[in-house]
């Protein structure tokens, strides 16, 4: 009681310190969120004739949204994006995992130099990754038989993109599934050791389901991450044809506001993707939340 | 394999005392060792490839074998090419993005763990509300959020600057939410009572109290924020249309993209590829062991 009562009458301080989060928010994420609102709603409207043009901004409704999703181009955006998700987020999340469960194995060799060199991409920005990888596929530059292999083929780019992508991103999740799976308490394991146990069963029977809200957390991130592609393919687009201005999702965005000179329909894209990532975000949250709570019981 | 082989010894072990058993103790799980290589190769090789193609001219990189270095090669002038290129624009990039990063970082890092600490440590008017507010932040992306910051900071005419790319970065919500969990279980209140009874300031609990017990999260949100400021691409991408405020990801990039008839410049890139990534992760895996990543997921869980 006492303490509550203190706090109460404690300075500005706190006030003080959270202001500027606060502030900086408002200005740099909800405004411009509200903004490309606001700009999905409205269009051009172009006047005049001999003397010159002149042009106003007017409401347009959700003209700009309609416009969109009649475009089959944006849902042939959104299908190699979700493509390039399901070669991607499974190969994470399966890899991660089981590089941790190696790392945590007893009597596996080399384990400190192996994770480093896990952990090595993470270091490199994905647009640098993406350069390099590009050099690796290039045939004229290839040291993996890209002189052979076209690696920009109509199929294979997709694994491609989504393997530039993992490169980045598998370091980082096999050290949250290992610093999971150090923390996870020693008596169940050391008890199916005493059973008889193999390392494989203990790995597979013990382990994996004690990790298993790990699991779910860096798989919904790594579906998350996929909604926001935009660093590879645009940096592997110079190197290639195959890879065309409005190829995913975000790249049409940018393509719109900045190349067609259409800010309306880029924030009407921008926003439906806003819309798709939380959605997506809140849904699977509650889906991994519910799964994780039945396991639990 | 070798799995089932442990298994089969295991009575010979009961049986044997104490030597097979440490015979037992010296074997290597081959299998996990195997995929730790193969992993581990995965990770490295196509970094270390840049190495042996940073040995290469524009002319050999294309008429000799991929995977073997040419030696003595053009290592040095392809490094000397690349650092004088533009009049020394890439030490250009590279400042730029330690400008970015570091001041980001720091800042970011200053915002979050001060949020963090008011909403963890005191029940004030509209705290609810912040902490709500800050929780809906996380579930937005700020990668989509680049074009309409674009629109927004244009029509002030905030664009092509230092701040344009600074500022859109300074709060994470992410980071004032670890903060907040962390807080909550590392500054006890009895120990903020404590300096209060002996007069302490509202502002001196926090500075030498909570700051310091918040250590671990802070360093580990600098490293977080510092990379993903440094990794960041589409911001920069959006916001600058000056070459001279680039940070290295934007300048490379922009160094690929072929310009009006001239010839590729890829042994250049490949130099610049190889002096971004080397110094990098160095510097990463020698702080490698300050990272508290288990925070991340603790933060999550809670």
């Amino acid at each position: 009681m006492t303490i509550a009562g203190r706090k109460k009458r404690s300075s500005k301080l706190p006030v003080l310190l959270v202001a500027p989060a606060l502030v900086l928010l408002a200005l740099f994420t909800f405004a411009p969120a509200g903004y490309a609102v606001y700009l999905s709603l409205m269009k051009l409207h172009i006047t005049g004739g001999l003397l010159g043009t002149s042009s106003t901004q007017v409401f347009a409704g959700l003209g700009n949204y309609t416009d969109t999703f009649k475009d089959p181009e944006f849902w042939h955006s959104l299908g190699r994006m979700l493509l390039i998700a399901v070669i991607g987020v499974p190969a994470t999340v399966i890899l991660a995992t089981l590089f941790a469960l190696c790392l945590d194995a007893n009597a596996a060799r080399l384990t400190t130099v192996t994770r480093l060199a896990i952990f090595l991409p993470y270091a490199v920005p994905g647009v640098i990754a993406s350069i390099l990888w590009g050099f690796l596929y290039l045939p004229a530059t290839s040291p993996i038989g890209g002189s052979v292999i076209n690696y920009f083929g109509n199929r294979l780019i997709f694994f491609t993109v989504a393997n530039v992508a993992v490169w980045g991103v598998v370091g980082f999740n096999t050290v949250v599934l290992y610093t999971a799976l150090r923390a996870l308490p020693r008596d169940v394991r050391q008890a199916a050791e005493i059973d008889g146990a193999s390392e494989l069963q203990i790995a597979l029977h013990v382990k994996l389901p004690q990790i298993a809200p790990a699991i779910a957390m860096i798989a919904l991130f790594s579906v998350i991450g996929a909604l926001q592609l935009f660093n590879e393919p645009t940096a592997l687009k110079p190197l290639t044809n195959a890879i065309t201005s409005t190829w995913v999702p975000l790249m049409r965005v940018y393509s719109d506001a900045f190349v067609n000179n259409n800010i309306y329909g880029g924030a009407a894209s921008a926003f439906t993707l806003l819309v798709m990532t939380v959605a997506l975000t809140v849904g699977g949250g509650a889906v991994v939340t519910r799964l994780l709570g039945r396991q639990g019981k | 394999m070798t799995i089932a082989a442990t298994d089969k010894r295991q009575p010979r072990a009961v049986t044997g005392g104490p030597r097979p058993r440490s015979r037992r103790r010296r074997r290597t799980n081959l299998t996990a060792t195997v995929i730790l290589i193969i992993g581990g190769l995965y990770c490295v090789l196509p970094a270390l490839w840049i190495l042996v193609a940073a040995t290469k001219s524009n002319a050999t990189l294309f008429s000799t074998a991929p995977y073997a270095p040419s030696l003595p090669g053009a290592f040095f002038s392809n490094m000397s090419g690349i650092l004088t290129y533009n009049h020394g624009i890439f030490l250009r990039w590279w400042l730029n993005s330690i400008i970015y990063a570091v001041g980001g970082g720091v800042l970011s890092t200053a915002i979050a763990g001060a949020a963090g600490y008011a909403l963890a440590k005191y029940t004030f008017t509209g705290s609810r509300v912040a902490f709500r507010i800050i929780v809906a932040a996380v579930l937005l992306p700020q990668i989509l959020l680049a074009v309409p910051q674009y629109l927004l900071l244009a029509k002030f005419g905030l664009t092509n600057s230092y701040e344009s790319v600074l500022l859109p970065q300074l709060v994470s919500p992410f980071a004032i939410y670890l903060c907040k969990i962390y807080a909550e279980a590392a500054v006890p209140d009895e120990l903020m009572e404590a300096v209060r009874m002996d007069g302490g300031s509202e502002f001196r609990i926090f500075w030498s109290v909570g700051t310091r017990l918040m250590l671990p999260v802070l360093v580990t949100v600098l490293l977080l924020q510092f990379i993903a400021i440094w990794n960041n691409f589409l911001l920069p991408f959006v916001m600058l249309n000056n070459t001279n405020l680039d940070p290295l990801t934007l300048g490379l990039y922009g160094m690929l993209m072929p310009t009006g008839g001239q010839p590729n410049q890829y042994s250049l890139v490949i130099g610049g590829v190889f002096l971004t990534i080397v110094p990098l992760a160095i510097l990463f895996l020698s702080l490698q062991r300050f990272w508290r990543i288990d925070l991340i997921s603790g933060g999550v869980k809670g």
